[in-house]
């Protein structure tokens, strides 16, 4: 197998596990076209978790999408290219890019019902994919579609393989999900807002499941989440997402001890911090004035440069490149220390 | 002491299941709310929050137990004797969208309630809704626009003016917030807690949000499968939960500034099913310190030892 089965090793950066090069993603619209990406360059290392953060509309999960060539006709990649192992993906036939997805990259949505097929059982779905990818037989299938039950923590899995989608808890259909999308032991497991339909108790297995999984099998997570809390607990970094571009992207640690960019802060700032009474809210402190525009109305210059407190008449004008601020650490904004 | 504003004892609610069966949604549940005094229910899905508080403002007959407002019992009383006493009592739900007549304009939504309890003469009822819309932020225009005109958090002022033209003693706002954005939250719990100080209003608050219940809640009921599992005034629930139901609960709740996850700290298992609730202490299947005990015997809702009577908690073995 392709796996390195060593967790946490970043390889060096000459050869990411994955590689985002000025992707942009565009839909057509009645008014014209509507760039929902714009842009956007990163690298991802094996054994680490990106965490891409933002609000609903701010390009992070047509990313994950385009990650995988899913994005929905009649949009599109307008430029860009996503390489994985040096592999462009444009490059790549159907039948080619088919073998790729639930092998080598596998992707677990919000909603498991949607990504679930509900006339078959949880067991030949995951089955299947074994036996195109791994070209298992019926038997041998079977058999490790039962282990990857066991694995995410299903109890009685001989039994659960024989249910159907409605049949198991939401937690349960998010950890058959999961285990479908590890069956064949992905490179990068691309996660879309993975807990957010579920309770807490529950969202917090959900993650500890994704980090014990990923410390096995020394995956690439890329964790797509609104939610900056959640982000803190998974991410090794830390990609901000405004408008359809990348406007941070920073270690993790380095992030939270100090967001530099000003929609990063106002973001950080806008988190409940429980306990005690003390609960500041965004109400309070961080509120953003405003909201962000929409790809169709786009401000000239910074697209933050609107709701900023910083922006000023440069800000208007020139919008800022994603720039190298600090080892490992880029942001997008003329305000920033480069 | 004196009686408290409202009080619910003993309260059990059932419901029976397709196919056969009960679902247990309620059992045994007790807790008081003094004037001016906000009581926030948490838990997860199905664990009960919106059966009590249905059944405790009457919304839904309890099979068992004790309604109390202000001194008399309501679940004694008609339909008919009930009927002036609801207005003691009103509500807000979760849906601003489901809750609100789209026929009606915004004026007679919230003055419906007094024609429902007649209230006044028309002007009068008029006057009173464009009085509490007013107060609320919302513009004497609005009471001629219908609720599709409006933004969620808007609707949500809307549901809550409704709620308080009969002027109530106790709100019961369940999930009042969470089909609204963030910010919008925000504004809304500062609304509600200007108007408990404001008008004296007893609060009934269903959330599952620790984060909202830590800004607004005077005390804290803790609840786990139909059950109170833990009661406590707010910052001892956060600084020292007792029951390790409560302390899974904070536990989970994802914070910033506390790194990544720890491996092995999230709780174990699921929710039991309310069709087969587990024997003993419901918690048991998925508790550290379970023991034979835990198995065998249920732990009733007590003043724990040693500690001050306003901290309650149902566990053999609480910390």
């Amino acid at each position: 197998m392709a796996l390195e089965p060593v967790a946490g090793e970043a390889r060096p950066a000459a050869a990411p596990l994955l590689a985002v090069e000025e992707l942009a993603v565009v839909f057509p619209a009645r008014a014209g076209p509507l760039t929902a990406l714009d842009g956007v360059s990163y690298r991802l290392a094996r054994g680490r978790t990106l965490g891409i953060v933002g609000e609903s509309g701010s390009g992070k999960s047509v990313l994950a999408l385009a990650l995988l060539n899913l994005i929905p006709p009649p949009g599109r990649i307008l430029r860009g290219a996503v390489r994985l192992d040096g592999i462009e993906l444009a490059s790549l036939g159907d039948d080619e890019l088919a073998a790729l997805r639930g092998d080598r990259v596998a992707i677990v949505f919000q909603e498991p019902m949607t990504a679930l097929n509900p006339v078959f059982t949880i067991g030949e779905q995951i089955a299947e994919a074994l036996r195109l990818h791994r070209r298992m037989t019926h038997a041998e299938a079977r058999a490790e579609a039962i282990a990857a039950l066991a694995r995410v923590g299903i109890a009685a899995p001989g039994l659960r393989a024989r249910d159907y989608p409605h049949q198991l808890s939401g937690g349960m259909r998010q950890r058959a999900m999961i285990a479908m999308a590890l069956a064949c032991e992905p490179d990068l497991l691309v996660a879309d807002e993975p807990t957010t339909a579920l309770d807490v108790t529950i969202q917090a297995q959900i993650l500890e499941l994704m980090l014990e999984t990923q410390g096995r099998l020394g995956m690439a997570i890329q964790f797509v989440s609104h939610d900056m809390a959640v982000i803190s607990e998974v991410a090794d970094e830390v990609g901000v997402m405004y408008a359809g571009r990348l406007v941070e992207h920073a270690p993790a640690d380095a992030f939270f001890a100090e967001p530099l960019h000003p929609y990063s802060r106002a973001l950080i700032a806008s988190v409940p911090r429980i306990g005690g009474g003390t609960t500041r809210w965004a109400g309070r402190t961080g509120r953003i004035p405003g909201q962000m525009p929409s790809p169709m109305r786009l401000p000239p210059g910074c697209r933050f440069s609107d709701r900023c407190p910083l922006a000023d008449a440069a800000c208007r004008e020139v919008e800022p490149a994603l720039e190298q601020v600090a080892p490992g650490r880029r942001v997008a904004c003329f305000k920033v220390g480069r | 002491m004196s009686e408290p504003l409202f009080a619910v004892a003993g309260l059990s609610k059932h419901f029976p299941a397709r196919g056969g069966g009960r679902i247990t949604a309620l059992v045994d549940a007790s807790f008081a709310i003094a004037a001016g005094e906000t009581l926030a229910l948490v838990g997860e899905s199905g664990c009960g929050k919106t059966t009590l508080a249905r059944t405790a403002s009457l919304l839904y007959r309890p099979d068992r137990g004790s309604v109390r407002l202000a001194g008399i019992e309501l679940t004694a009383l008609s339909r008919r004797a009930l009927k002036p006493h609801r207005r003691a009592i009103q509500l807000v739900f979760q849906d601003p969208f489901g809750s609100l007549n789209p026929r009606l304009r915004v004026g007679s939504i919230v003055a419906e309630p007094l024609v429902i309890h007649g209230v006044g003469r028309a002007r009068e009822r008029r006057a009173r809704a464009a009085h509490q819309l007013a107060s609320l932020g919302l513009e004497a225009g609005d009471l001629e626009r219908y609720p599709h005109e409006f933004s969620g958090g808007q609707r949500q002022r809307i549901a809550i003016a409704r709620a308080l033209v009969l002027e109530p003693k106790l709100l019961v706002a369940d999930e009042p917030l969470s089909a609204l954005d963030v910010s919008v939250q925000a504004q809304l719990l500062e609304l509600l807690g200007d108007l408990r100080a404001r008008l004296g209003l007893a609060m009934l608050f269903i959330s599952h949000d620790l984060a909202a219940v830590d800004r607004i809640a005077d005390r804290i009921a803790v609840m786990y499968l139909g059950r109170i599992v833990e009661l406590a005034p707010r910052a001892e629930l956060f600084a020292r939960p007792s029951h390790p139901y409560t302390q899974a609960l904070l536990a989970a709740v994802p914070r910033l500034g506390a790194g990544k996850r720890k491996p092995g700290t999230a709780p174990k298992g699921e929710v039991a099913d309310p069709l087969a609730p587990p024997s003993g202490c419901p918690f048991h299947p998925r508790c550290p310190k379970a023991q034979a005990v835990c198995r065998e015997r249920e732990p009733p809702l007590e003043a724990k030892p040693g500690a001050a009577p306003t901290r309650r908690v149902a566990c053999h073995f609480p910390d």
